[in-house]
C-alpha cells in the first residue's frame, strides 16, 4: 500500500516513557477483525486510551491536548509481541510518521518500515534527553532527517545519528515498496524455485 | 566457503538467499507460507489492487484459527466481523488455488499445530506466517518466523521476503530436568533469565541434552516461545526424533524422495568450531516448575518463589510497578496459594497431545475445583481425535472437565473466549500482556502440569505435590 514519502520531519512529539509497549496495547486483538486497512487509528492504544464505557481516560497521554505531533517517543523494547502489522497501521493512521525509542522489537521495526513509519533507534542517554526536554516543554520541536540520518532537538541543537540500511532508506524517501523490487527479479526467483528440494 | 564451519542457522539461511542487496536485506526464498484469516485479507487486497497474482499457490497453506468459536462449530459463526474474515480467507484461497482447512474441515486447527502434524513442515525449510509464533516450526531445524501483512503480500506475490540476516545466539542447557518440569518451564525459565527483550535481533539455536532428549511436541513448545524473549525465531538441529516424527506424515516425502531429503537433513547441524554472536549456558537442575506474575513473559519465576521486589528485576521500576498494579500483586507476595478463577489449556504453545496427556495425568482421580472455570481447547481436530482415542477425554470428563473445539481461543481472545476483567487465569498460552486474554484479564503463564494442579485445587499449586507416582 502506498505511503507518503519521508525525508525531513520537524514536529513536536508525544512522550510515552513506558518499557515493553507491546502490540496488544498498541492495538488489542479484538480490533483485528477488519478485512480492509481502514480506521485503525481510532483504536490505537484503545484500552489505555478509553474506559470500558468508551469515555476517554483523562490521564492517558493521547488524551492530553498539551501533547501532539507526528513523532511518538516510546520506552525501551517498543512494539514487542504479536506480528500484527495492524499496530503499525494504527500508529500511521493516527497521524504518527516516526517512532523513537532506544530499542525496537524486530517484527514491529520491519512492519513500520514497510508501511512508511520511520523507527529511529537512539541511545538510552539521548532518549532520556528527549523525554526530559518534552517534560520541560511539551512543544519541544524535534527534527528527524532521513537523508542525513540524524535526530535533533531543535531548541538546543543536540543531535544523534541513527542507523538504517541504504535500501530501506531509499524506499522510504521515494515511497517505494519491496514488492516492486521483488517482481522485477521474478526470473531469478523462478530459477531458484525450480532447484528447490521442497 | 564449504570447508568453513557453519552454524545450523547459517546453513539453512544461506541455502535460501536468492540475492543479497548491497547495503540492504537478503532476498530470502520461502519454502512454506501459512496464512490465516486475520493477517491475510489486506494482503490479498494488495495483490488485487496491484493487478498481480499468487506466484506459487501450492507453497501456501491456509487454515482458520484465530477467530473461530470453540463451541458449536457446525453452526454459522455469530459474530459478523469474524464470519466475514473467515469467508474472505475461504474465498481468497479458492480464487488463487490455495489449499485450505476451513472451519469444520477434519484437518482444521491452529496453524502451528496443523503444519507439523500433516508433514507440511519439514526439516531445513524456510517458513513464514503472519503470526509471531511461527517460530514453533524451528523445532524441525527450520528458519521460521512471523511476518507482517505487507510481507504476507510479498510472499504471495514473489515467494520471497526481504530480511537483514539476524545475529546468532546459542542457548545450551545440559543435565536432566527435575520432576514435573516440562518444556514450557524450560521456555519460561530462559525468558525470565534473559528478559522479554534479551534476544531481540538474534535468531536462537537451542542445544544440549535437555533439547536432545525432548519430544517434538516439547521442542515446538520451546521454539514457539522464542519470540517472547524477543528472538526472531529459535531452532533445534533435526535428529532421529525429528525424522521419526516426520516420517509417514501426510505430506512428508515418501520413497526415494524421502531418502534424498533425509541425507540432506542429516547435514543440518552446527559444525564444531562454528561461532555465535552470543552464547548462553543454563543448568537443567536450576529449573523448577515456573509461573509468571507480571505483564510480560519475562516476569516469571519458580512456582515456590515470591514476587520479586522492584529492585531485583531488570525491567525499569516504573514499568514493573505498572505491571504489578495491573495484576493487583504486591512485591514480595508468595505465588503458591493464590486463588485463581480460570484455567486455559491450549494454544500453539501447549495445545498438542502431550499437553493433554500431562494435564490428564494430574487431574486423573481428582475433581475440578468449584471456583475454576476451565477451557480445554485442543490445537486441532487431529489432537482432539487422539484425546478421545487415548481415553484422555474419559479422564477429563470424570474429573468434571469439558473439551472444547480447536482454535486459538483464549490465547488472544478474538472469539468469545475472553477472561472477564479483573479475573485471574492460569494459562498454558504464550502471552500475559495487559488485556491479552480479554480487557482487564490477569494472566499467569504456566505449564500444563501447573494449569492442571490449579484446576483441581483452585489455587496456585506446585504440581510436584500432586504427581506422587511420577
Amino acid at each position: 500500500m502506498a505511503y507518503d514519502k519521508f525525508t525531513v520531519l520537524r514536529s513536536s512529539a508525544v512522550p510515552m516513557p513506558i518499557e515493553n509497549v507491546d502490540t496488544d496495547q498498541i492495538i488489542p486483538a479484538r480490533f483485528l477483525k477488519a478485512t480492509e486497512r481502514k480506521g485503525f487509528g481510532d483504536n490505537l492504544f484503545r484500552d489505555w486510551r478509553y474506559n470500558s464505557d468508551d469515555t476517554p481516560k483523562k490521564d492517558f497521554i493521547l488524551n492530553n491536548p498539551v501533547y501532539s505531533g507526528k513523532i511518538l517517543v516510546g520506552g525501551k523494547n517498543f512494539g514487542s509481541g504479536s506480528s500484527r502489522e495492524h499496530a503499525a497501521w494504527a500508529i500511521y493512521d493516527y497521524g504518527f510518521r516516526c517512532v523513537v525509542s532506544s530499542f525496537f522489537a524486530d517484527i514491529f521495526k520491519g512492519n513500520s518500515l514497510n508501511v512508511g513509519i520511520l523507527p529511529v533507534t537512539v541511545s538510552e542517554a539521548f532518549l532520556d534527553k528527549i523525554f526530559k526536554a518534552i517534560e520541560a516543554d511539551p512543544n519541544t520541536r524535534i527534527e528527524v532527517n532521513l537523508p542525513d540520518q540524524t535526530i535533533t532537538l531543535l531548541a538546543t541543537g543536540e543531535r544523534e545519528k541513527f542507523d538504517i540500511n541504504g535500501y530501506k532508506k531509499h524506499n522510504l524517501m521515494n515511497g517505494y515498496d519491496d514488492i516492486d523490487y521483488l517482481q522485477a527479479m521474478k526470473g531469478d526467483i523462478q530459477s531458484f524455485a525450480a532447484a528447490s528440494l521442497y | 566457503m564449504s570447508n568453513k564451519s557453519a552454524t545450523l542457522f547459517d546453513k539453512v539461511w544461506d541455502a535460501h538467499v536468492v540475492r543479497s542487496i548491497p547495503d540492504g536485506p537478503d532476498v530470502l526464498f520461502i519454502d512454506r507460507h501459512f496464512i490465516h484469516e486475520v493477517t491475510s485479507p489486506v494482503a490479498f487486497l494488495g495483490i488485487e489492487t496491484r493487478g498481480t497474482t499468487v506466484l506459487y499457490p501450492q507453497r501456501t497453506f491456509a487454515t482458520a484459527d484465530h477467530n473461530t468459536p470453540t463451541l458449536n462449530q457446525d453452526q454459522p459463526v455469530k459474530d459478523p466481523l469474524s464470519a466475514k474474515q473467515l469467508a474472505a480467507l475461504s474465498s481468497n484461497a479458492e480464487k488463487y488455488g490455495i489449499s485450505i482447512w476451513a472451519l469444520g474441515s477434519p484437518k482444521n486447527g491452529i496453524v502451528h499445530v496443523v503444519g507439523p502434524e500433516n508433514g507440511i513442515t519439514l526439516p531445513g525449510m524456510t517458513i513464514v506466517c503472519g503470526d509471531s509464533h511461527t517460530s514453533t516450526h524451528g523445532a524441525f531445524g527450520c528458519i521460521a518466523f512471523g511476518i507482517g501483512t505487507s510481507e504476507v503480500e510479498m510472499v504471495l506475490a514473489s515467494q520471497c521476503i526481504m530480511q537483514p540476516k539476524p545475529k546468532k545466539m546459542r542457548i545450551t542447557i545440559n543435565g536432566t530436568l527435575g520432576k514435573a518440569v516440562l518444556p514450557k518451564d524450560v521456555a519460561l525459565y530462559m525468558i525470565s533469565q534473559i528478559t522479554a527483550s534479551g534476544a531481540t535481533g538474534y535468531f536462537c539455536e537451542y542445544a544440549g541434552e535437555v533439547f536432545e532428549n525432548m519430544s517434538m511436541e516439547g521442542r515446538m513448545t520451546v521454539c514457539n516461545m522464542s519470540i517472547e524473549m524477543g528472538a526472531r525465531g529459535g531452532m533445534i538441529a533435526p535428529d532421529e526424533t525429528t525424522f521419526n516424527y516426520v516420517k509417514g506424515r501426510d505430506k512428508a516425502p515418501k520413497g526415494e524422495a524421502w531418502d534424498k531429503a533425509l541425507a540432506y537433513w542429516k547435514t543440518l547441524k552446527t559444525d564444531t568450531g562454528a561461532t555465535f554472536d552470543k552464547e548462553l549456558v543454563f543448568d537443567a537442575a536450576n529449573i523448577e516448575p515456573q509461573i509468571t506474575y507480571g505483564t510480560n513473559p519475562g516476569l516469571g519465576t519458580g512456582i515456590t518463589h515470591s514476587i520479586p521486589k522492584a529492585t531485583e528485576v531488570k525491567d525499569g521500576e516504573a514499568s514493573y510497578k505498572k505491571s504489578l498494579a495491573y495484576m493487583d500483586f504486591q512485591e514480595g507476595q508468595p505465588l503458591l496459594g493464590k486463588r485463581i478463577d480460570y484455567v486455559f489449556l491450549g494454544s500453539c504453545t501447549n495445545g498438542r497431545i502431550e499437553d493433554f496427556r500431562a494435564f490428564a495425568r494430574v487431574v486423573k482421580g481428582r475433581k475440578k475445583a468449584d471456583n475454576i472455570t476451565a477451557w480445554l481447547v485442543p490445537g486441532s481436530h487431529i489432537v482432539e481425535e487422539q484425546i478421545r482415542k487415548e481415553g484422555i477425554l474419559d479422564i477429563l470428563t470424570e474429573a468434571g472437565f469439558e473439551l472444547r473445539q480447536p482454535g486459538c481461543s483464549a490465547c488472544l481472545a478474538m472469539n468469545d473466549d475472553k477472561i472477564p476483567a479483573g479475573k485471574y487465569a492460569v494459562s498454558t498460552s504464550n502471552r500475559n500482556f495487559e488485556g491479552r486474554q480479554g480487557p482487564g484479564a490477569r494472566t499467569l503463564l504456566a505449564s500444563p502440569y501447573v494449569a492442571a494442579a490449579v484446576a483441581v485445587t483452585g489455587v496456585v499449586t506446585d504440581p510436584r505435590e500432586l504427581l506422587t507416582e511420577a
